[in-house]
Formats: structure tokens, sequence, C-alpha cells
């Protein structure tokens, strides 16, 4: 429950019970209509602030510290605290409350700071400027000031504040044109229409007449829908009602494109707008170490509770005799003889929890905190994290999740500006086998690769020649792109004005289609303008040709090929069509296919998108025939679309082929090498986009994301129309276990190369079908035999995805049933809602606004930085925070379990065994900083081995390192560690003396002895795991044990006038003085670490994680610099 | 010895790049500083714990504890101790009688002589202990049962003692002094020794009873009220004696560096011990000269005379909770007292050490080379 939400519950609340209807009433202008239709009823709707800040100046406090409380570890410290407050405890409330104040004072500044940022963020769109409509002028307004009805004025290259109905345009066709880049990721321009009634009202004034209601559905998510209608008045008549439909609704977040401006009117404001309720609400995000974190806690709580009913119970079994409840010595008051057996036990119980209360330490959650916090300073200081070009360097939103970068599993990825630059490039084109590369200066990248190649100049032959230009003209028309003459634009085509001969930019649905004829331009020939249905091409000698546009056979995903048919100045009709090779090659009758099919080939594994280009010319009487098929077609009532089919399967055909293109959508630098690096780290990476699956596929061939051997299996409405859903699965799931048979047996003969692996294409309506729980009994199982078939795909594919699928697909592989950590990045607010779904969420800083980066955890500047975020921070990270939790419970159980072996030593009196000073000081500084040090700082293997070898990631996957094996070692060295303290100085002082003027020690030298080791031993063992020593390290953990004994030096050296008691007095000094102190000291430390130092060097020695392996030759490098070439390949796991 | 390497990095090629071309001054500005730390590039000591490594740690650890171990064996074997029980409850035993507490007589003080031998002579310093057991002064509520400022001499404690006394804080309306469980538990027998010449006299083995405390809780946290005012019969005025005690805190002891609170028995006592089963240091006996041992091989008596317990009408009762009392005579060496516990371990660890540096020896043979030269061809 967001606050947002609540709030938007309770502005429709007071809007009363009018407006719980399903519609919403919208007077344009807040104008009344004329009389004699509905009252003027003035309904209330939120205002457009977008609020993603979790607290308010007012509910900070409360609501925070309930967050705070609602974490058991506070919560625990918190009674504990309390308890110790009401009962006589051995130990003083304050070694307790203080530490749980600290920590609940950082975590609320720290928290309320990040949260100050979202809200400095959300003002800053909330207050950015908009132009409305008043009384006929156009006034600046804060965006959030907007109120449903406002009329609005939107200029070119602005973004829409909020939903919007479109009244009216500059444009004299009343349309404009839109990106919804940043809502869906597509970047094209799409087209928007006005209303018929009113797109004649151009100027403010005009449209301020305007007299209007519109009647409208309440907000819901889905973008693509809407339906609503509106009644115009005019005059005294009865108003006209028009219908809406989502060509006439223009959405936050979308662009104004290539048109002045226009009018339209505010129907959904702020978290109403449907990219608003595309958001998800924002929850607290728990890593996968914080959770078993949790469950550690309660191992320990279990373990603490029962040591402390074993006590009681030992206590009142062992005082039943009065003798040894009271002796002589040792008498109690009145006040405690007659108190109540009952409140006896209770109080008797809970002291002992008080006692062993330091199992689990305060200082764990504040060192975690810390670390997390300071940590995070690590990935914005990272310097081969910061863009150059975008000035900016990787942000940490939220610093509570470093480690689960660690952990990353699936890894789901925007395409569309993360994986691709959102940049069409032509690369080059081939005609009859030659190869031309289109001259790219102008966008100052250098081509490599074109060893061998044909260029313009090495001209072949004149009818080589002819072919040649034929091919570039049929580029240059046969194609819908649309051209923009205009000076001042600025549009998405910059690199095209410096080396253009005019200013013109082309604007399509199709980038493709953009770069092509870009491309064209480059070689020669520019496609000037459709004029008067005459297409005008500029060519090489700057001679204006002319084509008449005789029909477009349209692009269709089925056919996969357009055509168009034009006549040429000298009255000869040729049809050009273009179109993928699969759809061309079986048409064509003449052309050297062999030589096209080989680069087509070539240019596919390079990961372009190829088009195959073929024509042939028609005969006058052709012609005809084919125009009346067409127009029969056309005017067909019934199947028309078939009938357009076969008309076009008709006339598309005995093609000659003319050559093939290669267009690249830019992928983002070393995009390729990331995705490379993350599947060799053992993460499935998932793309998921908005885009059209051939666009999509040809990107993860481009980013080998799909390799060329990989098995490609479909999972898309073009299959399911044909088979049914529920077929096309089980096939599928049938392939993908046959392979799985496969790939085990392969693998124990070392022969993985050779097994194909699987990626899987699935789009948005299939995914739908799949997902949706319908009635049919066997339905259930879809979703399973889909997570089923993915699992075993390394790579999948999901396109035509609406921003919440993205979040459902997220959400499903979250929670099937191996809970793998998830990962989602991308940089339009599209992804926002996968990227708060998922464990962590990465924001890229993209050219399409700042909604990713703000609601992610992290944001990077490209995807690239993707790698080193995970392979080396995210390891790091994880290594460290689970070294820093094994080891706290580590050392706390060294710490109190001699605590526990003594009260069966001092009559389960509950008699501390350490001064109140070591109890409260251990946790807090003896022993606090090294471990704080270490999770920050320790690497294990240098971070370019990381980097350049992936597969190292595999060692920490699935929380490995926190695993119930590994923390039972733990605990159990502790235990160890603890009985060796323990028993240890019980020997030690067994009923002699060890000094060598025979006077005899008390409690206090026995609990400072053990305390000495048990100081000694936790930072040597931490000393030991630590393979990474600068003088931080050094400075830190020597410094530590000379600040102990300087203290211990200091603490016994006083009789210090503000304490009741002087117990400590000289006891540190006088164990000093004595040999045998020394001589046990250096012995228990020895043996309680010897069994931990043994336990590493025999794994190192015989089970080595790969990360020790490349330690160990690091090792031989050092020695023998000339194998230095080896390091760079990975180790396998066969030598073993 | 340790294999380990030293890395220093330099800045490899890849950060010159970024900072090249395109960076706008806005973005120059926001540019993290290139420092060592921040990219987490300081250069450092990478050690590694390899069996290669850890190997001669093992064996120099065994090759230096096993020579401690045998000496601090050989040392505490050296030490003579001798113990004698004389609790009383072997109804043959001497002190029989006087630890029963209904044949007790209550106005002469009892007195039981317990005759010992000596096989061998102690040569060096003796040192006296008794001996308790089963005797809780770890317990919580004794242990805090004490007001440490004053035992420090402070006045207004000495007439209003620390709430933590209960319920040894006062006596007719009167505060304790010195409060607390532990005072008022002071261990009261009195232990004398004779030594039974060949001629059948008797002759008293002088003992010393200075020294035997700590000299910081003598001198500094241990301190008579009144400063330096000798007439502890005037300081103590207006203070209750504790309950158990025959004799106020100020008849302690006739010599007046030795009384009150600075009564080093007193002192002695205070310092609670750790375990159940103690010991503290009774008197010394000081060697005389050269020629004659401390105590000489041969028959000795221990005279115990008990001092009446108010309340319990008994000896110091350790009885009821199955306690024993012991004398104890024991030489020091420069390790303290008889303890055959360290040099055991020592010799085990070192053993144990030496042995794991055998089986590190052989897995790193038998595995050692095949990790590397495995990896190697790939």
């Amino acid at each position: 429950m967001d606050c947002s939400l609540l709030r938007s519950l309770i502005n429709r609340y007071c809007a009363g019970e009018e407006n719980w209807v399903d519609s919403r009433t919208i007077y344009i202008g807040h104008r009344e209509p004329p009389s004699g239709t509905d009252a003027y009823i003035p309904q209330r709707y939120p205002d457009n602030r977008i609020v993603s800040s979790k607290y308010t100046f007012w509910n900070f406090v409360p609501k925070n510290l309930f967050e705070q409380f609602r974490r058991i570890a506070n919560f625990y410290f918190l009674i504990i605290f309390l308890v110790q407050l009401i009962i006589d405890t051995p130990t003083s409330p304050i070694t307790s409350g203080l530490p749980l104040f600290f920590v609940i004072t950082v975590t609320a500044v720290k928290q309320g700071y990040e949260d100050w940022l979202r809200h400095k963020a959300d003002n800053a769109v909330n207050q950015c400027p908009v132009h409305i409509i008043q009384h006929g002028k156009v006034v600046r307004k804060q965006s959030r000031r907007l109120r449903v009805g406002d009329i609005v004025l939107v200029k070119e290259d602005e973004t829409f504040p909020c939903d919007l109905i479109f009244l009216s345009s500059s444009r004299e066709d009343g349309t404009c044109f839109v990106t919804t880049a940043s809502l869906d990721g597509e970047s094209s321009h799409k087209t928007y229409y006005a209303v018929q009634d009113t797109k004649a009202f151009h100027t403010e004034q005009e449209v301020d007449t305007i007299n209007a209601t519109i009647e409208c559905e309440q907000p819901q998510s889905d973008l693509y829908k809407f339906v609503g209608r509106i009644n115009i008045y005019q005059d005294r008549d009865e108003p006209i009602a028009r219908p809406l439909g989502s060509e006439n609704l223009l959405l936050r977040g979308a662009t104004l494109k290539n048109t002045e401006h226009i009018f339209a009117v505010v129907i959904y404001t702020g978290m109403e707008t449907k990219m608003a309720l595309n958001y998800q609400s924002k929850s607290q995000k728990r890593s996968a170490v914080e959770k078993s974190m949790n469950t550690y806690l309660i191992v320990y709580l279990c373990i603490l509770i029962s040591k402390a009913v074993i006590n009681t119970v030992m206590k009142y079994v062992w005082q039943s005799d009065p003798n040894r409840d009271e002796p002589f010595y040792n008498h109690k008051t009145d006040s405690e003889r007659q108190r109540n057996m009952l409140l006896k036990v209770i109080t008797d119980f809970l002291a002992f929890m008080v006692l062993f209360n330091y199992i689990i330490p305060v200082s764990m959650y504040v060192t975690v905190e810390m670390q997390k916090f300071l940590g995070s300073y690590f990935i914005t200081w990272d310097d081969d994290m910061f863009d150059s070009e975008l000035g900016e360097g990787a942000l940490v939103n939220t610093s509570d999740l470093n480690e689960e970068l660690g952990q990353i599993e699936y890894v789901f990825t925007d395409k569309t500006g993360t994986l691709t630059e959102n940049n069409m490039e032509f690369i080059e084109c081939c005609v009859d086998g030659h190869v031309y590369v289109a001259d790219a200066i102008c966008n100052g990248q250098i081509l490599t690769g074109t060893v061998g190649m044909d260029m313009i100049d090495s001209s072949p032959g004149a009818g080589g020649k002819e072919r040649e230009e034929l091919f570039f003209r049929a580029l240059c028309l046969c194609h819908t792109v649309q051209v923009k003459e205009e000076e001042s634009v600025d549009g998405i085509k910059k690199g095209l004005q410096p080396c253009g001969k005019s200013s013109s930019v082309y604007i399509s649905s199709s980038p493709d289609e953009v770069a092509l004829v870009e491309g064209m331009k480059r070689l020669g020939f520019t496609y000037l303008r459709l004029k008067d249905n005459h297409m005008e091409i500029l060519n090489r000698d700057d001679d204006i040709e002319r084509f008449e546009l005789m029909e477009v056979l349209s692009f269709d995903s089925v056919r996969r090929r357009m055509s168009v048919i034009v006549k040429s100045s000298t009255g000869e009709y040729y049809l050009f069509c273009k179109g993928a090779d699969s759809s061309i090659f079986p048409r064509v009758i003449q052309g050297k296919v062999d030589q096209v099919r080989a680069r087509v080939e070539h240019n596919a594994v390079e990961g372009l998108r190829t088009l195959c280009v073929a024509y042939k010319t028609l005969a006058q009487e052709e012609y005809e025939s084919v125009c009346k098929q067409i127009n029969t077609a056309k005017l067909a009532l019934q199947d028309r679309d078939k009938k357009l089919a076969e008309a076009f399967d008709f006339i598309e055909r005995d093609l000659i082929l003319l050559g093939a293109t290669a267009v690249e959508d830019r992928l983002q630098d070393k995009a390729a090498d990331t995705i490379e690096s993350l599947h060799k780290a053992g993460m499935k990476v998932w793309v998921l986009t908005g885009d059209k699956m051939e666009t999509a596929a040809a990107t993860c061939y481009a980013c080998k994301l799909f390799h060329r051997n990989t098995e490609i299996l479909e999972l898309t409405t073009k299959r399911t129309e044909e088979q049914s859903l529920h077929d096309v699965l089980f096939d599928l799931s049938k392939t993908v276990l046959r392979h799985c048979g496969s790939l085990t047996r392969d693998t124990v003969s070392g022969l993985s190369h050779d097994v194909p692996d699987y990626g899987l294409i699935i789009d948005g309506a299939t995914l739908s079908a799949v997902m949706k729980p319908t009635e049919e009994s066997s339905s259930g199982n879809y979703k399973e035999i889909f997570l089923e078939i993915c699992r075993n795909c390394s790579a999948v594919l999901c396109c035509r995805m609406a921003p919440l699928q993205k979040a459902q697909i997220v959400k499903m592989i979250k929670t099937s049933k191996e809970h793998p950590i998830t990962l989602a990045i991308g940089d339009g607010a599209n992804d926002v809602s996968m990227i708060l779904e998922a464990h962590v969420g990465i924001g890229i800083m993209g050219k399409e606004g700042r909604q990713a980066a703000r609601n992610s955890d992290y944001a990077i500047p490209k995807f690239k930085h993707l790698k080193k975020m995970l392979l080396v921070h995210g390891h790091y990270y994880y290594i460290r925070i689970s070294e820093l939790v094994q080891y706290f419970f580590y050392k706390n159980v060294c710490f109190i379990f001699p605590q526990f072996l003594y009260q069966f030593f001092c009559g389960f009196s509950q008699q501390p065994l350490y001064d109140t000073a070591y109890l409260t000081l251990y946790n807090i500084s003896f022993t606090s900083l090294p471990i704080l040090l270490y999770s920050l700082i320790e690497q294990h293997v240098n971070m370019d081995i990381l980097k350049r070898d992936p597969s190292l990631y595999r060692d920490i996957a699935k929380n490995s390192l926190l695993r119930w094996r590994i923390f039972i070692y733990w605990t159990l060295l502790g235990v160890f560690d603890a009985v060796v303290f323990f028993f240890g100085a019980y020997f030690l002082f067994d009923n002699t003396t060890f000094t060598s003027n025979g006077q005899m020690f008390g409690n206090w030298t026995f609990g400072t002895l053990v305390f000495t080791v048990l100081v000694f031993t936790v930072t040597l063992k931490l000393a030991l795991d630590t393979q990474y020593w600068t003088w931080i390290n050094h400075f830190v953990i020597w410094g530590s044990l000379l600040f102990y004994v300087i203290f211990s030096l200091l603490w016994g050296g006083i009789i210090w006038p503000f304490l009741n008691y002087q117990r400590m007095y000289y006891v540190f000094m006088q164990m000093l003085s004595s040999g045998p102190a020394w001589l046990g000291i250096i012995l228990l430390i020895t043996i309680s670490l010897i069994p931990d130092m043994l336990k590493k060097v025999i794994c190192r020695q015989l089970w080595p994680t790969s990360a020790e392996r490349i330690q160990a030759k690091r090792q031989c490098l050092s020695v023998e610099p000339s194998t230095i070439f080896m390091l760079s390949q990975t180790s396998s796991r066969i030598s073993f | 010895m340790m294999a380990s390497s030293y890395n220093a990095k330099e800045e490899d090629g890849q950060l010159s790049g970024a900072a090249g071309s395109g960076g706008v001054g806005a973005g120059k500005s926001k540019k993290p500083d290139n420092t060592a730390f921040k990219q987490q590039r300081l250069p450092a000591w990478q050690p590694i714990l390899t069996a290669g490594t850890v190997l001669p740690a093992f064996f120099v650890i065994g090759l230096i504890f096993i020579p401690i171990g045998i000496g601090l064996f050989v040392t505490s074997n050296n030490i003579k101790e001798f113990e004698i029980d004389y609790t009383g409850i072997d109804p043959a035993s001497p002190c029989y009688n006087c630890s029963q507490t209904l044949t007790w007589n209550s106005t002469k003080p009892c007195v039981c002589k317990i005759p010992f031998t000596l096989e061998q002579s102690f040569e060096s310093d003796v040192f006296m202990y008794y001996g308790l057991s089963n005797f809780y002064q770890n317990h919580r509520r004794y242990v805090k049962s004490r007001d440490d400022s004053q035992l420090n001499g402070d006045a207004s404690s000495l007439t209003s003692p620390s709430k933590e006394c209960e319920p040894y804080r006062t006596s007719d309306n009167k505060p304790i002094a010195p409060c607390g469980a532990i005072a008022n538990s002071l261990f009261n027998d009195t232990l004398t020794l004779y030594y039974i010449n060949p001629n059948g006299t008797e002759s008293l083995v002088p003992l010393q009873k200075k020294g035997i405390a700590w000299w910081t809780d003598k001198n500094v946290k241990f301190r008579n009220p009144g400063g330096n005012n000798f007439n502890l019969t005037a300081v103590f005025q207006g203070t209750s004696k504790p309950v158990n005690w025959q004799k106020p805190v100020y008849e302690l002891d006739t010599d007046p560096e030795n009384n009150g609170f600075i009564n080093e028995d007193f002192i002695v006592w205070m310092r609670t011990a750790a375990l159940p089963t103690f010991r503290k240091l009774y008197r010394l006996i000081e060697k005389k000269n050269n020629m004659i041992p401390t105590l000489q091989r041969g028959n000795y008596t221990l005279d115990i005379t008990y001092t009446h317990f108010p309340i319990q009408c008994s000896d110091y009762p350790v009885r009821r909770f199955d306690g024993r009392k012991r004398m104890i005579l024991s030489t020091i060496s420069w390790m303290g007292g008889k303890n055959p516990f360290l040099g055991i371990a020592y010799i085990t660890v070192g053993s144990v050490c030496f042995f794991l540096g055998v089986v590190l020896l052989i897995i790193h043979q038998k595995y050692g080379n095949r990790n590397n030269s495995a990896e190697i061809p790939n």
C-alpha cells in the first residue's frame, strides 16, 4: 500500500458517491454546458502530482519507526531493552539501549535522506512548467497544478504532462506525431488524430470557445485501450457526439514530434495517468542475504531461548537443595524470598535472556547498514562506470541490495535503448555479390572488416552498373518514408545534417526504412519527396528522376515483404519488392541467388538486419490486370484480407533478384560482450521488449543472445493460430526435455559445446494466454510447462510486451519454485514496473528521460556497465557481506558461549563472566572495525580477473556462502573456540595459582583471561580470512588489538570515581604480570585457530573453488611470468 | 615463506580513455576522483593460505611448543605440594568433633590438631593456602554484595552502604562495615603449623601474614576511612560489625598496617574466586637461610582454631553444602603452583601440529602439483 494510492483513494472518497461510477465527465475548459443537459457537478480529481517518495514530513517518524521495528531484529532489541528496564538483570539497560537507539537513528537518517532525494526528483517533475489556456490566453503553470478539464498547449519535443484528448494541431490535417519511447519503448513516430469537430480550432482564442464535454471511462492501466465520447455543443443545437478512441488519447510520458504545437484537454492527471498506473507500488526490497540473515537470526534466537531455558531449569534443579539456594554466606533479601515462584522463574528466564542476548548483536545491523551505505560509494566512485559522454557515473538509489548484485540468476533486459542505441544504421548492400559499404564518415564511425569488399569505385562493368543503379533506385522507391523538410528540425537524425545535401529529415514508422533511404543518400541516390503522387529521386549526376507511384503493396508480418509499383518517366512499369530473405528467395527466378544468399547469411550471423530486394518489369497490360486484381480485392466486403493476400501473392512472383541490404540497429557499446559474460557467469538473459518480433530477434542475434547454433523455439500468435496453445507447449517441452537428457550425457563426456542450446521467442498475446488462469483443468499446467521450457532455454525473447506484462513475467519467474534472484534493466518509463518488480532493478540513464533511473535501485549510464556492476561489484559485495554475517554470528558465539558455560560453575546465578565494559565494547569497538573494513575492501580475486573470467560468478551463485552447511560450520567453530577459551582458562585456574608470588586471581581475572583470548582469536581469525591486505587492514586489525590492550590497561589502571565498583582494578595488569597467563593465552589462541586453518588449507588443496584456482594460478604467475597468457583461459572443471 | 605477491596497480589504459574526449564542463565536475582507494585498487599484499605456506608454520609451532611444554611439565613436576583435608567428615578425623554443631561448646574455641608427615623437604619459599570447595564465591548475588567505595575509605559509603549489600547492609539500624555478603562470610579458621622435632618437642613454624594480597589492593583499592587516623575504633564509630563476625573490623589485627579494611586476610577473601572450588593464600613461610630447607621432611601438626560463628553456632560451616576445607602447602616456581595442564597441553598441541604438518606435507606432495599441472594445458 503506497501513500500515493492511499491518497487517490482518499480523493476518490472525498469526491463523493456520484464519482463512484465507471465513467467520468469532463467539461472542457471547465465550461458549463448549455442548460438542458445534466447539471454541472464539479468533480474532484487528483492533482497532477507524481509521487514516488515513501514518506511525507509528517508521517516520517511513526511510519519509519513502524517499518524499522517490523524487522525482527530491531523488535527483539527493543524487547530486550524493555526487559532490562523492568527487571533486575545482570547487565545495565544502557548496554543494549544505546546501540539500539544508535541503529534506529542511523537507519532513519539514511532512509530519510534517500526519501528526500526522491522528493526532490518528484518536485522537479511536478514543478516543470506547462502552458494552459485560460480565458483565451496562454498561461504558464506548474505541472502539478494541472486539473482535469484544463486545455493544454504542448509544443514540439515537449513531453505530455498528463493524459490528454487531442483537440487540434498546428498541422492542417489535424494529426500529430508522437513517440512513445519512454512508455513502451517504441521510438518510431506514431500518428494521432485530433477530434474531427475540433481540429479547426487553431488559436488559443478559438480553442477557448470550445464548448464540449467528454465522457470517458475511469482510468485503467492498459496503454492501448481507451473508450470515450465527446459531446460538442454548438449554438443551441443538440450536442454532436463523437466517439473517442486511443488514437485521440495522448499519454503522459510520450513526446510530441514533428508538430509545432497542439491543443489538448486534460482527462487523467497525476497518479491516474496510464503511465502512473503502470507503475507498481514500491515495496521495500530485501536481499537474499538479508533473508538468510533473518533466518539465522531466528536460529540464534532459538539457541538463545534454549540456552536460557536450560539454564533456568538447571538453576531450579540445582537450587532445590536449600543449602545451595541460600547457604549461610549468601542470604537472599526478604523481598526476594517472598516473591512469587512463577514470577521468580520468569524473572530468571528473562535475566538469562539478557545475559545471553549479545549472541544476537545489535552492532551487526549497524555494521551491515554501514557496510551497505559506505560500500555503495564504491559503485558511484567507479571510474570504469563513468560515462564521459553523459558526464555521469553510476548512481545508487538503494544501498540495501548491493550484495544481491552478486546473486543474479535471471537478467531481464529491455531492448530499445538498453541493448541498442535505438539508432538504425545502414551498413552495406550487396548487388549481385558485389558489396557496397556506405560511406560512414558523417557518423564518425570507422567500419572494420571491409577488407576485400568491392567499393563503389570498382564498378562491375556496364551491365553491372545498370543493375546497381536499379538496385539503388529500388531502395529509394520501395518504402513508405515521409520527408520532413525543415531547417529548424532537431529530430532524431541529427547526424544527417552536416553531410546531407539538404536538411530534410526522413520519418517513418519503421526505422529500418529510414536507415535504408539514408544509406542510399550516402551512396548517391537521394529520395527527395513524394509530390503529386510522384516520387522524386536525386541521382548521382544531380538529376532529378521522377517516378509515378502506382501502387503500394504494404508490409505485413505474414508476407514479410512489401512492394511498390512505379511508372518511370519513360513509361515503364516496375515492381520493386523488398523483404526478408526467406520470403524473397522462393519468388526469385533470376539473379545471382547464391552469392546474395551467402552474403545475407554472413550478415545475419553478424547480427545485421538483412533485407533482399528484387524487381520485375511489368508490361502495360500486366499492370492493368494487377491493378484490377488489387482493386477487386480491396473492394471485397468479405475476407478482404485473405483476398488481398492472394492478390499480392500472385503479383509478387517471378522476380529478379537485385541484391540485399544490411542495416544495423546499433548495439550499445560492448552489449554483446556483456551478454556473453552474463551467460558465462551462469545467468539467464531474457529480453523483454515492446518491439516486434523480427526486429527484436535480429537484435538478439546481434548481441549474441542467440547464437548461430541456437535452436529457436517460437511460441507466438502465429503458431498458436495453427495449433492449439496446448499442443505447442507440449511440443516445445518435449523438444527441450530431449535436449536435456542428452545434455547430461554429453557433459559427462565433456562435449558440452556440441549440444544445441535453445532460445525461446514468445510474444505478449501468447504469454497472456499462457498466464491466464482459465477454467480448464489442464491450463494450470501451462505456466508450469512454460517455466519448464524457459528453464532449459539459455535465452528467452519476449516481444510485444506491455509494461505490466514485463512485470508479470518477472514476477512469474521470481515466484517459480526455485525462487531465483532476478534483475531487471531498462531505460524507459515502460520498464519501471519491471524494475520495481525484480529483486534488483537497474535503470539506464537513457535519452528517454530519467523515469527508469529514478525508480531503479541502481542506475548506470550504459548497458555495458552491467558487467562490472555484477561481476565485480556484485561479487565483491556478496563475498564481503556473507563473511560479515557469518563472522558476526561466529564472534558472538565465541563471546557468549563461555558465559553460558560459566553458569554451570556459578550456580546458575546469571553471573556475567566479563566485566560490563567488555560486554558493551566487545561488539562496538574491540571487534567491529576490522570486520567493517574487511566488508568494505576485501578482494579475494583481482577485479580484472573477475571481469575477464565471468565463470567465477558461479562460485557464489545461489547464496552459496550462506548455505546451512557453512553457517553450521561457522557456528560449530564458534562453539569449539568458546569451549577452548573457557575450559582452557578453567584448567589454568583449576585450584592453583599461576603467579610467581603465590597470590591468587579472582573471577574477574578469569573472565579477563577468557576475554583476551577471545578478542585476539576472533581478530586473528579475520586476519586469516583477509586476502587483501592494504595498509588500512594492517592499521585496523593491529590497531584494534592494540586498542583493546590499551583500553584494558586504562580501565584497570585507575580507580574510576564515577563507578560504584572497582572490580577490574589492576586485574588486567596482574594477569599480564604472570608468565603462565601469557603462555596460556598463546596456547589457547593457537588451538582455536588451528582447526579453521586446517580446514581452509585442506579444502583449498582438495576441493578448490574456481576463485581459489585462479589465486593459485596467480601464485604460479608471480613465479613464472611466461605463463601469463594462459591466465585468460577460463578454467574448467575437467581437471577435477 | 608466505606465498604472496605484491600487486601495485597502475591505472591500466582503460582509465585514460574515459577521461579523454567528450567530457563536458559539467561532466568533468561529476567525474569521480581517480584515487586508488576509490577505485579499489590500493596496493595490497595478497597472502593465500595453501598447504605450502601453512606447512612450515605447523612445523615451527610444533618445534616451539614441544620444548616449551616439556619445560613447563618438568617445572610443574618439580613443585612440591602437600594438601590436607580438615573438614572432619570422617568420625575418626580429629576435627570431627569440632565440626559438629551440637557438640560444640560455644564458650571455648574448639581446637583440633591434625598430624601429618612431609616425605620430602620443601626447599624454597613455601606458600600456605586454605582451600574451600563447593563454595560459590562467584554467585551473582554474592559477587555484587559489596561496596567498593566503602572499602576504599569513602566516608559517606561507610555510613550508608550501597543497596547491593542487602541483606547485609545494616544490623540494629546501624550500617555494617564492611557491608555485604562477601565480607560477612570472611573465612575465620585460624591455622597454625608446628614442626615436631625428632626429639618430640613441637616448634612453631613462623607464618608471615603480609604479602598475601595484591599490592595494589592493599595500597590503593582498600583503604581505611579517616585517612591516616590510626584510631580505627573512633573511625568506625557508628557502624556495626558484620553479623557473622565475632570482632569488629578494627580488631582484626593488632598491627595498624594490617587492620581494618586493609587487613590482608580480609582483602584476600574479598577477591572473589572464579570457581566454586578454590584456594586462597593464607600465609607465607619464608626461607630463612640457604642451608636449611624451609620445611624439613618430618612430622608436623596442623592446629586449627575454630572461631565461634555467632549465628550459626558452629565452626566455619561448609558441611551443610558438602563443602570441604583444605590446607595446602606448596612451593612456587616462575610459573606458579603445581599445574601439569599447561605443560601437557603444550606438548599435545605441539605434537598435533607436527603431525598435521606431516599430513599436509603428504597432501601437498600428492595433490599439490596435480592442480597446477592439470590446468595449464587449458
